[in-house]
Parts: C-alpha cells; sequence; structure tokens
C-alpha cells in the first residue's frame, strides 16, 4: 500500500526581507523506487515553483544535492523514500553559506579549501613533452590514487563535523583527504615539510576530534578517518623528527602508512 | 549592472570548457568560466568509461595506432564527420591522454603478466608485455578495432575533471559559478562577451571577453527520458542561435544509449560490455549476435540500441510498470571486477535500482544520450557568423562524430578539442584587438531584462512546466530512435504550436532573489526551438545514416545527403531555415560500409580532387602555445 509522504521543508530566502525562515509541509504519494530528487521535483513541479534546491547528475556522481534529511547529511539524489518514515524533514546543509531554502554555497567553500591547500600537482608542468611516452605507474597506486580522487565534494563530511561547528576555518574531512591524495602521489613533488605547513595546525589534521561523523555520513565511503590518521601521524612524526632517533621515526613511519616510499 | 572584463570568457567550466581555460590562462591571458553549478559538479563528472586514444599499450590495443582510431572513427559517424576534424582527434589524442597523466589523472595502468579477461561472456587469458608494465591501460568499447579506451575504473569523467579543475586552480582561471549565460553581446559581427544571471541572487551582469566560448555540454533535457544531468538543456546552443547569425549543425543526430537503467534512466556504462558483459531478453538469451554476428554487443551505439528496439518490437522485451526493457548481464565478471571496476554500476544498481548486479541481471534499455549536433565551428573550433565566437565539446559540432559517435571518443573529444582550440584561441587573443562597444552590451541587456520583466508583470496564462513536459513528450513519441515522415511532421506542427504558446508564459511566484521558475521560463522557449531544430532536420533528411534512421527511407544516400544541416534561427520565424554544406571537405577514406549494421547504401559520385589526401601536420598539433607576446 503507497504512503502518503509528509514532506516538512526548510523554507528562507535571504534575500527577501519579509521572509522569515519557517518549515513548510507538503504531502505527496510515495510510489515505487522513489527518491527525494523524484519528491522534490514533484513538490516543485505541481506546489511550489520557487522551491529552491540542487540537483545536477541525480545519480551519486556530482555531489550537488547534499541536504539534511531527518537530522542526518546526505545526497537526496539516492535516498529512497522508502528507507525512510513518513514524516520527512529537510533542511540545508550547515556551516555552508544558504542561498535560499535547501540550496547551500559548496562551491565557494571548496574553492577556497582547494586554494588555501594548492590542490594541484606541484610539478615542473611545463615541461611535458609530447614526444615522450608516459612517466611510468604501478596500477595499485594508481588505484589508491583514484579512491581518494572519488570525492564528490558534497559536503556532507563538512556538515556532520564537530570541529568545522566550532572553527569556521577548519579545513575539513574533504579538504584533508585531497591533500592526502597528492601526498600519495608520485607526481607531486611536495615533501613532508611543505605539507606541514598547509595542514600541520589546528586548521587542519590536528584540529580533528576524531568524532568520526565524517566517514559516518560520506555517501561514497571513502575512508575519511584512514587518511586523516594517515595525514596526522606522518605530520606528527615529522615534527619530532628532530627528537627521536632516526631508526625509530623510519620504523614508525612505514608502519600501517603506504605513503614513504615514493 | 556589474561589468566584467576578460580575455577568454568561457561559458561552461566542464571538460572542454577548462581544459581550453587552461590553454589560455597558461599563455597568460585572463580567463573566466562561467558555470551554471560548481565546476566539479559538471556532467563530465558523471563519465565512467574512459577516453580514446591509440596509445596501443595493452596487449589487445597493440599495433593501434591514430590510423586505426581515425578508420574507426570516420566509419562510427557513417560518413558524417569531417574527416579533417577527425583526423586531427586521433593524431592529438594520444598526447593529451600523456599530458592528463602529468597532471595528475590516475589512469589505470598496464600489470605485466597474465590477465583475465572477458569478451561476449566468455573468460580468456592474455598475457600483458613486460616492456609496457606501468603504461596507461586500455579497455574495449564499442565500435573500435582495438582496445583503446583509457579509463580510471568507471570514473574517468570524475577523475579528470578533478585535475583540470586544479590546473584552473593553479593556473588562476577565474571561475563564476552559479552563473548562467543569457545572452550573448554582439554587433552582428563580432562577439564580445554575454550577459550574465546570478543564480544566487537573479541580478544581471555583463562579461565583455575578447574571445567567447561555448562549452555547455549537450541538450538532452529536450527528451523525457535522458541519460544527461539535469543541466543539459542547451543553454549555450541557445545562446548562439538566438544571435539568428550563427547556425547549429546535425541537430538531428541524437545518440540513445543502449544500457539507461529502467525506471530512472541513469547511464551504466559501456565499459560494462567493454569488459564482456552481455544483453539478454525475456527468455534470458543472448541475442545480438544473432542480429550481428562479429561485433555483437560491441558494434556502434546506434546499431545496438537499434537492434535492442527491433529486438523488443518482436516480443522479446521484459514488460514491467515502466514499459519493456531487455536485460544487461555482468554476474560473470565476479564481485572483485564489478565492485571495483565498475563500482560506480554497482552503486547505481544497488542505490537507485534495488539490484546487485553481483547476482542480478540489470534492466536496461536505449535511453537519449548524446547530442551529436551543436554550434557549428570550422576545424580550429571557432563558430560559423561571428568572429571571436568559439565552441567545444559536446556543446560544438567541430564534427568528428558526424552522425553517430562511438563510446569514448566524446570525452577524449572534450580535452583534444579543449586543447587544440584552446590554442587556436591563444592564436586568436594574440593577433586580434576588440572594441567593446557600450551599444552592444545595452542592446543584450535590453533584450534580457525586458524579457524578465514580462515574465514577471504579465498575466500570461501558459505554465513553463507544463510547455515543458509537452516538448519533452512529443520528443520522445515523435522524435525517437526509428523515425518516419508523419511522426517528424506531427512533432514540427505540435513544437511549432509550443513555440507561440512559449510567448504567454505566466509565473506562479515573486521574483525577489534568485527564482528556480523565472530560469525554466527563461530557457523554455529557447528549449522548444532545439526541439524544432532536431525534429525538422530529421524530417527533411529523408535517409538514414547512423543515429539518425529512417522507416521509410532506410537507405543511407551519400548521393543526395552527403552534407551536414545547418539550421539558422531568423528573428520573428517560428521555424528554422536549413541549410546544407559538404560532410567533410575531403575524403581520406572513401564512403563505405562501416562492416556493421547492415543497410543499404545509395552511392555518390565524388570527384577525384575530393579524394586526394592533403598533407598531414600532425605535429601542429603537439606544439605548445606560445606565450603572450
Amino acid at each position: 500500500m503507497s504512503r502518503r509522504l509528509h514532506i516538512e521543508i526548510f523554507r528562507y530566502n535571504p534575500l527577501d526581507p519579509s521572509s522569515e525562515p519557517h518549515m513548510e509541509s507538503f504531502y505527496i504519494d510515495e510510489y515505487d523506487s522513489m527518491t527525494l530528487f523524484i519528491a522534490l521535483n514533484i513538490i516543485r513541479d505541481t506546489r511550489d515553483a520557487t522551491l529552491q534546491f540542487d540537483f545536477c547528475c541525480r545519480a551519486g556522481i556530482c555531489g550537488s544535492c547534499g541536504m539534511v534529511i531527518n537530522g542526518r547529511p546526505g545526497l537526496a539524489c539516492h535516498t529512497q523514500t522508502k528507507d525512510l518514515p513518513e514524516h520527512i524533514v529537510l533542511h540545508p546543509l550547515p556551516i555552508f553559506k544558504l542561498i535560499g531554502d535547501l540550496s547551500v554555497d559548496t562551491g565557494v567553500w571548496f574553492r577556497d579549501a582547494g586554494t588555501r591547500i594548492e590542490a594541484w600537482v606541484h610539478n615542473d608542468h611545463e615541461h611535458f613533452d609530447p614526444t615522450q611516452e608516459e612517466a611510468r605507474m604501478e596500477n595499485s597506486l594508481a588505484n589508491e590514487i583514484f579512491e581518494l580522487d572519488r570525492c564528490v565534494e558534497c559536503g556532507c563530511c563538512i556538515s556532520a563535523c564537530g570541529t568545522a561547528r566550532m572553527r569556521p576555518d577548519f579545513l575539513g574531512a574533504a579538504a584533508i583527504v585531497r591533500v592526502a591524495r597528492f601526498y600519495l602521489d608520485p607526481r607531486d613533488e611536495r615533501n613532508a615539510e611543505n605539507y606541514y605547513e598547509v595542514i600541520g595546525n589546528d586548521q587542519g589534521v590536528f584540529g580533528c576530534m576524531g568524532l568520526l561523523a565524517c566517514e559516518d555520513v560520506c555517501p561514497k565511503h571513502i575512508p575519511l578517518q584512514d587518511q586523516l590518521g594517515i595525514m596526522r601521524r606522518m605530520l606528527a612524526l615529522h615534527s619530532v623528527k628532530g627528537i627521536l632517533p632516526k631508526t625509530l621515526i623510519n620504523k614508525l613511519s612505514h608502519k600501517g602508512c603506504c605513503h614513504e616510499n615514493h | 549592472m556589474q561589468i566584467f572584463y576578460t580575455d577568454l570568457l568561457c561559458i561552461g567550466a566542464g571538460l572542454a570548457g577548462e581544459r581550453v581555460a587552461v590553454e589560455a590562462a597558461k599563455a597568460g591571458f585572463n580567463t573566466t568560466c562561467l558555470s551554471i553549478v560548481p565546476p566539479r559538479r559538471s556532467h563530465s563528472s558523471a563519465a565512467q568509461g574512459g577516453m580514446q586514444a591509440a596509445l596501443g599499450n595493452c596487449v589487445m590495443g597493440e599495433g593501434d595506432s591514430p590510423d586505426i582510431h581515425f578508420a574507426d572513427t570516420v566509419k562510427g559517424s557513417d560518413w558524417g564527420c569531417d574527416q579533417e576534424v577527425a583526423r586531427i582527434f586521433a593524431d592529438t589524442a594520444p598526447i593529451v591522454m600523456r599530458e592528463v597523466a602529468h597532471w595528475g589523472v590516475p589512469w589505470n595502468r598496464v600489470e605485466q603478466g597474465p590477465a583475465t579477461y572477458y569478451k561476449g561472456g566468455k573468460p580468456f587469458e592474455a598475457v600483458e608485455s613486460k616492456e609496457k608494465h606501468g603504461l596507461i591501460h586500455a579497455r574495449a568499447f564499442g565500435g573500435t578495432a582495438k582496445w583503446r579506451t583509457c579509463y580510471t575504473a568507471d570514473g574517468t569523467g570524475r577523475s579528470v575533471l578533478n585535475t583540470l579543475d586544479s590546473m584552473c586552480l593553479r593556473y588562476n582561471v577565474n571561475i563564476h559559478d552559479r552563473a548562467q549565460a543569457e545572452a550573448l553581446i554582439h554587433d552582428g559581427e563580432n562577439c564580445i562577451g554575454a550577459i550574465v544571471r546570478c543564480l544566487r541572487t537573479g541580478e544581471l551582469m555583463a562579461y565583455f571577453a575578447t574571445a567567447t566560448l561555448i562549452a555547455t555540454g549537450g541538450y538532452g533535457r529536450i527528451y523525457k527520458a535522458t541519460t544527461n544531468a539535469v543541466i543539459c538543456d542547451g543553454g549555450g546552443q541557445i545562446t548562439a542561435l538566438d544571435t539568428g547569425l550563427v547556425p547549429l549543425g546535425n541537430m538531428e543526430a541524437i545518440q540513445f544509449h543502449p544500457t539507461g537503467t529502467v525506471p530512472t534512466d541513469i547511464l551504466v556504462t559501456e565499459g560494462c560490455r567493454g569488459d564482456g558483459g552481455t544483453l539478454l531478453d525475456i527468455n534470458e538469451y543472448r541475442f545480438m549476435p544473432d542480429y550481428e554476428p562479429e561485433k555483437a554487443e560491441l558494434a556502434s551505439r546506434d546499431v545496438v540500441s537499434r537492434r535492442m528496439q527491433e529486438h523488443m518490437a518482436k516480443g522479446f522485451g521484459v514488460k514491467s510498470p515502466y514499459g519493456d526493457h531487455l536485460w544487461l548481464d555482468i554476474r560473470h565478471l565476479g564481485e572483485k571486477h564489478i565492485t571495483t571496476k565498475l563500482r560506480e554500476v554497482y552503486d547505481i544498481c544497488t542505490s537507485f535500482l534495488g539490484v546487485n548486479p553481483i547476482t542480478d541481471l540489470i534492466p536496461v534499455r536505449p535511453t537519449q544520450h548524446y547530442s551529436m549536433g551543436g554550434v557549428r565551428t570550422n576545424k580550429d573550433g571557432a563558430a560559423y557568423g561571428l568572429t571571436g565566437l568559439f565552441a567545444a565539446g559536446e556543446a560544438a559540432c567541430w564534427d568528428m562524430h558526424g552522425f553517430n559517435r562511438l563510446g569514448g571518443n566524446s570525452l577524449a573529444e572534450t580535452v583534444v578539442a579543449g586543447r587544440y582550440v584552446g590554442k587556436k584561441i591563444v592564436e586568436f587573443l594574440q593577433g586580434h584587438a576588440v572594441d567593446f562597444k557600450q551599444s552592444a552590451v545595452r542592446d543584450a541587456y535590453i533584450k534580457t531584462e525586458e524579457r524578465i520583466k514580462n515574465l514577471a508583470g504579465n498575466s500570461g496564462k501558459e505554465s513553463a512546466i507544463t510547455l515543458r513536459d509537452e516538448m519533452q513528450h512529443i520528443m520522445m513519441d515523435y522524435v525517437g530512435i526509428f523515425r518516419n515522415g508523419k511522426d517528424l511532421q506531427t512533432a514540427v506542427d505540435k513544437l511549432e504550436e509550443l513555440y507561440a504558446r512559449s510567448k504567454n508564459i505566466g509565473l506562479q511566484g515573486s521574483t525577489i532573489g534568485f527564482n528556480p521558475e523565472i530560469s525554466l521560463a527563461l530557457r523554455i522557449p529557447g528549449m522548444i526551438k532545439l526541439a524544432q531544430c532536431t525534429a525538422l532536420g530529421a524530417l527533411k533528411r529523408t535517409e538514414s545514416r547512423g543515429a539518425h534512421t529512417r522507416d521509410d527511407y532506410p537507405e543511407r544516400n551519400d548521393k543526395d545527403w552527403l552534407n551536414r544541416t545547418l539550421a539558422y534561427w531568423e528573428k520573428g520565424d517560428s521555424l528554422p531555415t536549413l541549410k546544407y554544406e559538404d560532410a567533410s571537405p575531403y575524403f581520406e577514406i572513401p564512403p563505405g560500409e562501416r562492416g556493421y549494421g547492415g543497410g543499404k547504401i545509395i552511392q555518390a559520385d565524388i570527384p577525384a580532387e575530393k579524394l586526394r589526401v592533403p598533407e598531414k601536420k600532425a605535429s601542429d598539433n603537439a606544439a605548445p602555445a606560445e606565450e603572450k607576446k
């Protein structure tokens, strides 16, 4: 028997002085395979054409539709209504600037984070020789890099993060994983010292309280906490390099960490 | 109104837009990318399968060369492509794949030793050579003689887009996201930028640019069932068509992808079939070898889609509440392969369909997927009709795809054309000064502002949502995989009526700040125009070529139709004006049979001088752009 869903949506237009933040209820009939993408489009098409929300690929690949679904950040496109109770409450992601209703500005936030961590492969780009074959790489390493490149920057991890709530300048799991991706990549010629300057502080890896919510809510199941741990370990060891004996550092730095060889 | 000045304005920041931007920014020009969404959310991110380039590293790609890639591309296009462009593309592709590897793309690599691959559902062993260990690997895709599709698992678009976006950061490309170009600024001869609507505040802005690039992707959203993202509404093509000066090429050439999932229309990659997946009917019988003994599931997309449709019409489809479909079977590839190399497919099946592809069959049917047509450009990517306007990627009809593009060729096109056209734009910028005429910006601004004012203030009775739904259904019902004169005439008539109605759209809500309702209302008349260019082009083209299949004209007619349709929309008209030009300046490979898909060919007499091949200049393509002078 199909259900009648009660969908309660946060409404606010920051550009309209007469608009007050409030919750608005919509009722729609559920049908087979209904996702929140379908439900929200039905609401916009048949109830309120001005409702703001973001979807792009609607297939869980672009990361546009992060929102708080019954209290938990997630991607709306691959959330099926059958997995939710009849009463569904939708809020915009916190931390990010609100554009209107369920739409938030993740683009500016991630651009800023990318700039701060200089999120590109640091090498001599000009020295690409089109006549030469490509530099070789182990397939296993390529796969490891891709594992971290799968992040869609939906912002769910940032929204679920205790530190990000307290520190507006905290880089958050998505940005630290991006650093880890470059650290892993032998084409990036930055060393531990360079990375320490970028994330070896309270805005970076040492700000993380280890609450693990980022990994819990990641819709792409990226091992965020592992990467945070690995980066923190690497940088912590880097900071005590002059104090501990070299043999001990070498021993510790190889344990559980695949990054040290390149 | 805020006014921005920039050397190059890229409308669209997917793979093509960002690759062009990187080229110009590297050469020292101020470059700005506009994007409806943050760049990493572009539809390019959804591309799974890979990029074709004749590197010939893997054992199944041994002996591959740009010549073979070129031949596959020309055959795939059903001889509808510009062969000069296809040649530039095939020659440049390997260089570009290496270049993006240098910048950080984690391509899957060759691992020496024996490997188990699948073909037609059957496993076989092949030994990868020691000399090639660590070089870029490739997988099989439809319509290719060799395994040539470079890939990163099934997230190729994502990984290449991340890399190019990082290069934009590296070279200080200005990214203005949540910005939508509504009209080009031009003086009748030169394009000098665009009027842009801010999708945060709803305000209009003007961008003056010496060169303007349209790289906004496809326009699949004119169809109801499409694999395209919701932003693929043809915005760039509409701004070009609205000038009345710039034609769109081959708009009737619409590709259907064989494996759109049912009911959500999300694509699962051709890599599934490339890696050995098979298509099954209601009896779980593998039917493709009966139709295409040689290529089976790996014939080109137009052929496989048509065969599937034919087979379902014979009653072999699986009935479902959402209509008939067939099955895609990848179970034999095993859990490891499916959860690594096809993980995105695994996620899509489990999250959206409730199907586990390791143990279950995947419901699929042909779904609108790609538009070969777009803003017509010459081989340098310069649009016809306006100086300073360029186009690249799916938004363009650069025309290496002709009437059917091969899987893996479009994703490769974005970066190959991006690099090539980027260099040509750099040359243009180095040698061009432009007069930013205030009168031109005023004209474009007033036009857009009036449209918005009229929408906000009128008592129009038409709903943009209803018009959109009607248009999408007309396209599905009358301009689908199999076409005929009667249906196409119906589509043209209905769309003409719809276009007239679109002048009377009214709004429900208020207009303060940004409003998604206005976005749709502004877009719909243009989308109907694109649909009309598609329908009328298909009606007039009385032959079957590539993805364009007429029941009433089953032959490929080289005698009369070895050409490209150019659609113009003149001010005040209710229908496009169609003109035609030769498909290719010369034929390095004279028109012949594709070797799959069957069909009769009405042959053309091609003059000897058009069969002469000019001297190749592959080295031109490889040279780096010079520094700004």
